[in-house]
């Protein structure tokens, strides 16, 4: 044993005496750190990156079956889903890991903010991080792209919607997006060029940078209310501090560090095991045209949001209001880069913060329920309720079969039931005289189409006949507003 | 005044300095070279409007009068690798004898594909709720015009299009 030691101890320091190696990055790896920072506020950083090497590894194991060529990139899926050995755990890993990445990223961002750890002098770590957000959400979108299912091919479709959008350079625009006029063959090869070269190598090298940052500048002290940020005097102050109270970040630190990355690697690879990979979901067969595509979900907020603005505001909220925000988002450590750092003297952050976190989540849960969206087969998979047809005369009948064969559905339900784009039926005849339901009927309006061309008076007049009958029986029909006289001065 | 070699006399070139110089203005030229491919091979897939073909969409009497029907082509400016995506649909509505409507399946909003509903003469979209009246016109929600339409033709029976790009606002079919 001690032999085998001896060798192993004279082998190490062979290759440290020739490469340095060791002595290169042990006080790196052992640097002081502020004492409170050995904190679990401070595990996000390190856990995105451990998840990002996890997607590099996994990403390469795909990369070896996976054939980037649109006829057979979604017959490589299913061999890998199907037949590779552990072929459809990796691709789950690869999802739930690019899920975890995004969610774990934006915590470290949130840490970040809320302990103005990017004031002076970390500006450029900031700006370096916001890249590699933006990177990271790039590689989102590319591998969407890859999975070459219907909501790749009509993901696309959007992405290159909303670039034709920009003016002089629109067109220019899509068909350097697209490789070609159209989406095809040539598309698939780009953005499989974009996510398994650009992007990570872009994010390699700023991760490269991020790091270096963060060991040059020292890792943000835990903030103190009242400990203002100073030019002059920060950088003393930092080494001061850690002079006085550090330790050393590895073995210290880095504890919680390891934890931490140790239960999301965890957690992922426990997602995979249970919820599998995600699609393909349906060939990419632009002719199939009941294909109901949906985004991925860090891109649902944004999908919400072009259902919900109204139209005229869309194009200058995509093309001027979220390159603003971007740049908004580079320039905080700019905008306040001395000063309070603690979340709790900072309220508008904090404010400003939770707002976002709560339009971005709110829209997300909206793209994820769609109530926008008709549904499509609600005239051949819905029942009319039992009830809205019982003792009811031959004509309202007729108005029932009115509503479900003229796909009124789609946009309104019935006992809950139904498209929700429209108002609900239910309760139609306490808000709407008979009057009012054949105007609105034949003329639409408020987001309605007009009918009139597509139903002939009989059908109207059952329709409208069948509407009256929705109503509780406990509340009166609506009744047509009686003019009043204008009250006089003498009342 | 002169304390600095600033406002000496320039000094006769020397051999190294006209190494440095020769070296860079070689790895300019070389860069600009070896960069002027690479940007026109980027940009080589931008070729204006003018990349539009005629397309046979097949017998005009396969489109009944006063109906509007799925049809299919292949993309005319396919390769051989495009697989599936080869494939591309569009909406034939046959208003008269020799009057045709073509329309892209892409909404006008963002390129999603519009279903066409015969009872109730509309087409919706499943993306972000847009419909269209059968004409073609925007009808309700979000899209900022009606349906994208080819220009067709009819030739001895055969219903033709011309077409072959993704419709966007920027650039109709």
């Amino acid at each position: 044993m001690p032999k085998i030691t001896a060798a192993l101890r004279s082998i190490a320091g062979w290759l440290e005496a020739r490469t340095g190696l060791a002595g290169a990055i042990m006080p790196a790896a052992t640097h002081a750190v502020p004492r409170r920072t050995a904190s679990w506020w401070y595990v996000f950083g390190s856990a995105t990156l451990t998840l990002f090497v996890l997607q590099i590894a996994t990403g390469i194991c795909l990369a070896l079956v996976y054939v980037p060529s649109a006829d057979q990139a979604y017959q490589s899926l299913q061999y890998l889903n199907d037949s590779a050995a552990f072929g459809a755990f990796l691709r789950a890993v690869h999802f739930w890991g690019s899920n975890a990445m995004v969610a774990v990223m934006t915590l470290h961002l949130l840490q970040v903010f809320l302990f103005g750890a990017y004031k002076y002098p970390r500006e450029m770590t900031w700006i370096a991080g916001v890249f590699m957000l933006l990177c990271t959400l790039g590689m989102a979108f590319t591998g969407q792209i890859l999975r070459w299912d219907q909501d790749a091919y009509w993901g696309l479709g959007i992405g290159a919607s909303i670039a034709a959008r920009a003016p002089l350079v629109g067109d220019t625009l899509v068909h350097v997006m697209l490789g070609g006029p159209i989406i095809a063959g040539r598309t698939l090869s780009r953005f499989f060029a974009l996510h398994v070269f650009v992007i990570p190598g872009m994010l390699i090298a700023l991760t490269g940078l991020h790091v270096w940052l963060v060991l040059r500048l020292g890792v943000n002290e835990w903030p103190m209310p009242g400990r203002l940020v100073d030019r002059e005097t920060y950088r003393d102050r930092y080494q001061a501090e850690v002079h006085r109270d550090g330790v050393p970040f590895v073995p210290v630190a880095v504890r919680k560090d390891m934890v931490a990355a140790g239960v999301v690697i965890l957690a992922v690879l426990a997602c995979a095991a249970i919820f599998g990979p995600n699609g393909p979901h349906g060939v990419p067969d632009p002719t199939i045209t009941d294909a109901a595509p949906r985004p991925d979900f860090y891109f649902l907020s944004l999908f919400a949001l072009m259902a919900l603005l109204p139209p005229w505001t869309e194009t200058a909220i995509l093309l001027v209001g979220m390159p603003v925000a971007i740049m908004i988002l580079f320039a905080v450590p700019l905008l306040s880069p001395t000063g309070e750092k603690s979340w709790r003297r900072r309220p508008v952050a904090v404010l400003s913060a939770l707002l976002i976190l709560l339009v971005v989540t709110t829209l997300a849960a909206l793209g994820v329920m769609s109530p926008w969206s008709p549904v499509m087969d609600a005239s051949t998979a819905l029942a009319t309720p039992v009830a809205y047809v019982q003792g009811r005369s031959p004509l309202e009948l007729q108005g029932a079969l009115v509503v479900q064969s003229k796909q009124c559905r789609n946009c309104h339900s019935l006992g809950g039931e139904g498209g929700a784009r429209g108002p609900a039926l239910d309760g139609v005849a306490t808000r709407l005289t008979r009057d009012q339901l054949i105007r609105q009927v034949l003329q639409g309006g408020g987001n309605m189409p007009a009918y009139g061309k597509n139903l002939t008076p009989a059908e109207v007049n059952a329709l409208v006949a069948f509407l009256q009958t929705l109503r509780p029986a406990n509340q009166p029909p609506a009744r047509t507003p009686v003019a009043m006289h204008p009250p006089t001065r003498e009342e | 005044m002169c304390a600095n070699h600033d406002c000496l006399p320039p000094a006769p070139p020397s051999r190294r300095g006209f190494l440095f110089t020769l070296g860079a203005s070689l790895s300019a030229l070389a860069a600009v070279l070896a960069g002027i491919p690479i940007i026109g091979y980027l940009f080589g897939p931008v070729r204006g409007r003018a990349g539009q073909a005629w397309i046979k969409l097949g017998e005009a009497a396969r489109f009944p009068e006063g109906q509007t029907r799925l049809a299919t082509y292949d993309n005319p400016f396919r390769v051989a690798w495009d697989g599936p995506t080869a494939k591309i649909a569009c909406w034939v509505r046959r208003v008269g004898n020799e009057q045709f409507q073509v329309f892209a399946v892409n909404c006008a909003h963002l390129g999603c594909p519009v279903r066409w509903f015969q009872e109730s003469r509309l087409f919706m979209c499943p993306c972000h709720g847009g419909v269209y009246y059968e004409d073609g016109s925007r009808a309700s929600g979000p899209p900022p015009r009606g349906l994208f339409e080819y220009e067709y033709e009819v030739r001895n029976g055969q219903l033709w299009v011309r077409g072959g790009q993704l419709p966007t606002l920027a650039g109709p079919v």
